[in-house]
């Protein structure tokens, strides 16, 4: 591995090199580089910048106001927060997910399979295809949809459409297409009219043909590059995510399944409301991003990866044929049992899209998605934990919560956080494989993005307060000089430095 | 010959004793307004009603109308003066609509959406205010509190209780409940009571209940506030929303 690039010994005396901002990812993060006289790569970090703080300012907020709040958190995937939050608050009003009235259960999953569907197809078509089209060190003004659209018109018309249905399904069960209502404490505020899903049945078999051209398209791309696909970025990692009981992939309720680089369980079919008595979050100081890790194991092997990668991986196999099928035919094509190429992460997402699209034909021709029986409710509980697999991977709401219904402490575990120690293992394994004792121009740098893109890293949300962040505020005049600066050490104390 | 004013040219009917905001009601010309309500005493405190009677600036939910008065609502430099005012009540408070449970049912939000009202324009307070959820049942936000006191005269006139009151004068005048502890629970408020369903903004909530009318079914989903009120006000018919139609058939493929 490549954790000797984390922290370079005589830092003063090596050439920087940033990739700032990270472009085509969620968020704000970028890449630092600290190179020797022979351009030898000596350093390499992912940074993650921004500062959000959402777990601090919710305290203080009634609990039903949650699901829509931190749903801000995110433009790409709220439905996930939004539902996270709502388990979570379900039980604050004493309803487990098998309390849940069936009609409410199958609103939130077709609202999830929209936001899972909308969110891959972005990534997938808008933000990666380009590098998987073009080439990792093409042209500059041929990595964007634009150019994708011009030079590949189908595939870019269809990804662009596929997103729309997804949001189509959020807009039919929220109210809007980003940032609805839908969900509250103990289930839902209304189901679909007849109307609504006839509308959505109307399309619906067209997004599936789609979603399993994208499927073989991009199996296309990864067989037609081995071996370069299966070890660029590739890391051999502990995987989590959530299974149902019997095994089978699941993106919106069951047991915590976590297994190591060679397929064996660690820990299977755990309730998710004892996350934290196996997994805890590791802070260093120079990024927003805490750093996960299964208990058991440690922090020095305890890190793992989620997203669609783990959970295709982890999953013993998919309820829907042709994703089973898609899910078969991958697994096949590495020969391990685990499959650890890091590009593998497209193939997996573009695999679930296609589960998500027969899910959501499935639900739209089950009545109770039209039912009347919406909402229930027990007794008030002091403290809910609600996990869902969002389209990036695990994701943990934690709250609690004290007896006038006011949020005292709340706890994110965002799945962009659980791949931090991987997004930065795979930048340094790039930086060092590919980039070091090279002369470093624009493309080359692409392929650093290429392997963080690979996560589909949602970084505004990973971010949150952790409270003994060092921070560096900076004024610059019109020329770009440096007049004065503020720098915030992680002891709290603040100095000036205005040479 | 009944007695007549004009408002914007037009001759409008009253009755004594009406003022120009019952007379415009009730010929149904909306005229905009937070504080006011028919059923309560007038106070005159929100003065987005301003219009110009006979050249000179009143409140005409508190004024008068008298014979032959020429009235001017909706002029631009009325509708500019309203602006500037809601984007003062945004900046004084704390009010963060994408979230607020008030969203779609807020007469704040919908007059400034009526007004055209695009940004805040002055400088945020960011003041620092309370949450009273001492209450089981009814919950202050004292951020979104625009000290309109229609909870005030709801309690005082239709509740019989005085269970609230405003306090200090200008930047620190506030919302007070009446108990020593200063906490709604001590006092004899009732999720029943009308006071506790008459803020125009989120300040006073009935706990537990928020975003369970889905988008689609909020009262300013479909019509703007000027429609509103004066359908509340019996001048124009209520519109007829099938309740059932969440984001309505009609707007299904044109995205409304």
């Amino acid at each position: 591995m490549y954790e000797h690039l984390e922290t370079a010994e005589n830092r003063d005396s090596l050439k920087r090199v940033v990739v700032d901002p990270v472009s085509r990812v969620e968020g704000h993060g970028k890449v630092t580089l600290l190179l020797d006289g022979d351009n030898k790569v000596q350093q390499a970090r992912l940074h993650i910048v921004e500062f959000r703080g959402f777990e601090r300012f919710i305290q203080g907020r009634p609990y039903w106001e949650l699901p829509v709040l931190v749903q801000r958190l995110c433009g790409i995937c709220p439905v996930s927060h939004h539902l996270a939050a709502a388990k979570a608050i379900d039980q604050l009003v004493g309803i487990d997910p098998e309390n849940l009235p069936v009609s409410a259960d199958k609103l939130r999953r077709l609202l999830h399979f929209g936001q899972v569907l909308q969110s891959h197809a972005l990534h997938f078509f808008h933000l990666s295809s380009p590098d998987l089209l073009f080439g990792f060190e093409s042209d500059i003004s041929k990595r964007s949809v634009i150019a994708v659209l011009a030079e590949y018109p189908d595939i870019g018309v269809q990804g662009v459409k596929l997103r729309k249905y997804g949001q189509e399904v959020i807009r039919m069960v929220s109210g809007k297409r980003v940032h609805g209502t839908g969900a509250i404490a103990g289930g839902m505020n209304k189901s679909l009219t007849k109307a609504e899903r006839d509308y959505l049945l109307e399309d619906i078999d067209q997004m599936i043909a789609w979603a399993e051209g994208s499927v073989a398209l991009i199996k296309k791309v990864h067989c037609s590059n081995l071996p370069f696909y299966d070890e660029f970025a590739t890391l051999r990692t502990n995987y989590l995510g959530l299974t149902k009981p019997d095994g089978a992939l699941e993106l919106y309720h069951g047991g915590i399944r976590a297994k190591n680089e060679h397929g064996e369980t660690i820990i299977d079919h755990i309730d998710y409301c004892k996350y934290n008595d196996y997994i805890h979050e590791e802070v260093r100081s120079w990024s927003y991003m805490k750093f996960p890790y299964l208990l058991s194991l440690g922090q020095e092997k305890g890190w793992y990866r989620v997203g669609p990668l783990a959970r295709v991986n982890n999953c013993d196999y998919i309820d829907t044929p042709l994703a089973e099928a898609a899910r078969v035919e991958f697994k096949a094509h590495s020969g391990e049992a685990m499959v650890h190429s890091t590009l593998a992460f497209h193939w997996t997402r573009l695999i679930e899209a296609l589960h998500c699209a027969e899910s959501i034909k499935q639900l739209l021709g089950d009545p109770d998605i039209m039912g009347s029986d919406l909402v229930a409710q027990g007794e008030k509980r002091y403290e809910g934990v609600g996990v869902i697999e969002a389209p990036r991977g695990t994701l943990f709401h934690h709250y609690q919560v004290d007896e006038n219904d006011i949020v005292t402490k709340a706890n994110l575990i965002v799945s962009t956080t659980s791949n931090n120690m991987a997004m930065n293992e795979s930048v340094r394994q790039v930086a060092a494989e590919y980039l070091s004792g090279r002369e470093l121009t624009e493309p080359l740098l692409n392929n650093l993005e290429v392997a963080i893109r690979a996560y589909d890293p949602c970084l505004s949300c990973a971010t949150h307060a952790v409270g003994k962040m060092p921070l560096q505020l900076e004024l610059v005049d019109a020329e770009g000089k440096l007049i004065d600066k503020l720098i915030k050490h992680s002891d709290g104390q603040i100095e000036r430095d205005n040479a | 010959m009944s007695k007549t004013i004009t408002i914007d040219g037009k001759t409008i009917p009253f009755e004594e004793g009406q003022t120009i905001m019952d007379a415009a009601m009730a010929a149904g010309v909306y005229i905009p307004h937070l504080c006011h309500q028919p059923e309560f005493t007038p106070h005159g405190s929100c003065k987005l009603c301003t219009v110009k009677v006979n050249g000179r600036n009143c409140s005409a939910c508190t004024y008068p109308a008298i014979s032959g008065q020429e009235v001017l609502n909706d002029t631009e430099e009325l509708i500019n003066d309203r602006k500037k005012i809601t984007q003062m009540l945004f900046v004084e408070g704390n009010h963060f609509c994408p979230s607020c449970e008030k969203t779609g049912n807020c007469q704040l939000q919908a007059v400034a959406y009526h007004l055209n009202m695009l940004d805040n324009h002055f400088p945020l307070f960011y003041p620092e205010r309370d949450v009273d959820a001492s209450h089981p049942d009814v919950m202050i936000d004292h951020n979104r509190c625009i000290f309109c006191t229609l909870c005030v005269r709801a309690s005082h006139e239709k509740d019989g209780k005085d269970v609230f009151a405003i306090s200090g004068r200008g930047i620190h005048k506030h919302l007070i409940v009446n108990a020593e502890s200063g906490l709604l629970k001590d006092t004899d408020m009732a999720a029943t009571d009308q006071a506790a369903h008459i803020c125009p903004t989120g300040a006073i909530l009935i706990k537990r209940t928020g975003y369970q009318v889905p988008i689609g079914q909020r009262i300013y989903d479909h019509e703007q506030i000027d429609q509103v009120s004066l359908a509340a006000s019996g001048s124009r018919p209520v519109s007829a929303l099938p309740p059932s139609m969440a984001v309505g058939t009609e707007n299904i493929k044109n995205g409304k």
